[in-house]
């Protein structure tokens, strides 16, 4: 079984190290900021209270031009415990934590070319929302 | 996006089928579903059988049963065995100009978001959250 509970600064090597074996990327001073007081920062707890997985989000007005929505920043699990559940279940929790906060939207930004993540995503419900994201090398 | 209508129909027939992998329904009972002859949902229904997703009963009444995975099977998984992957498009003429290249950047985009789409809807989605 999975337990959902905030994140708390006690947490922040163990998610760091999670998500630099799984992106590569090694960003500390981030996730030491999802634990500000307007942010959802939640761990997903497996046997033993080891770390099994982490989603973060906010609410978020006005961005881009769009009302208010709770926006999915970042959501991990570590591979040794998918297909239990873990996602989903920490993706019910934000959804009703922001519920919760008065929004009935919920975004996110994935990488195209991620299947996986985005496969998760879609099997939640999610659909194409009404942005599209575009970007490019400053010259 | 334009889909030839054999990819139509092995998406039509994959789906039907995998709502209940147990049902078994014939070439004819799928065609009259959808309004085609029987003889083009065979021959969609027999790619769809070499491809693993589908088993074909003996004899002329045998039916068709979904027999893939539905989490793992995504639309382009049923897309690309009727269709021509983008990478394996033919040029066309004009291609090597700078606008056709410039024009060419932008249907590559169009082609990359039409496939992320298809490649993260699998069949269990398709069938739990109909859009």
């Amino acid at each position: 079984m999975v337990a959902i509970r905030p994140a708390q600064a006690s947490d922040l090597s163990a998610i760091s190290a999670l998500d630099e074996r799984l992106t590569g990327f090694s960003k500390p001073a981030y996730w030491q900021d999802m634990l500000a007081p307007e942010r959802h920062f939640l761990v997903a707890e497996g046997d033993r209270g080891a770390l099994a997985g982490f989603i973060a989000g906010e609410v978020r007005a006005w961005e881009f031009g769009q009302p208010a929505a709770g926006w999915v920043f970042a959501i991990q699990v570590d591979p040794r415990t998918r297909l239990k559940g873990v996602g989903t279940a920490l993706f019910d929790a934000l959804a009703a934590r922001f519920r919760q906060a008065g929004v009935t939207r919920l975004r996110t930004l994935v990488d195209r070319k991620d299947h996986l993540i985005l496969s998760f995503f879609r099997a939640q419900g999610m659909v194409a929302g009404p942005s599209l994201q575009l970007d490019m090398e400053l010259p | 996006m334009k889909l030839q209508t054999a990819t139509r129909l092995g998406l039509y027939a994959t789906l039907e089928l995998a709502r209940d992998p147990d049902r078994t329904l014939s070439a004819a009972d799928l065609a009259e579903r959808f309004g085609v002859s029987s003889h083009h949902l065979a021959k969609v229904l027999r790619t769809l059988a070499t491809a693993g997703l589908v088993q074909g009963g003996r004899g002329a009444a045998g039916g068709y049963r979904f027999i893939g995975n539905r989490r793992r099977t995504t639309l382009m998984d049923i897309v690309s065995l009727f269709e021509s992957g983008p990478g394996s498009r033919i040029r066309g003429p004009g291609e090597n100009t700078e606008i056709g290249s410039a024009l060419q950047r932008v249907l590559t985009e169009i082609d990359e978001i039409a496939e992320a789409t298809l490649r993260s809807v699998s069949l269990e989605t398709m069938l739990k959250h109909p859009m």
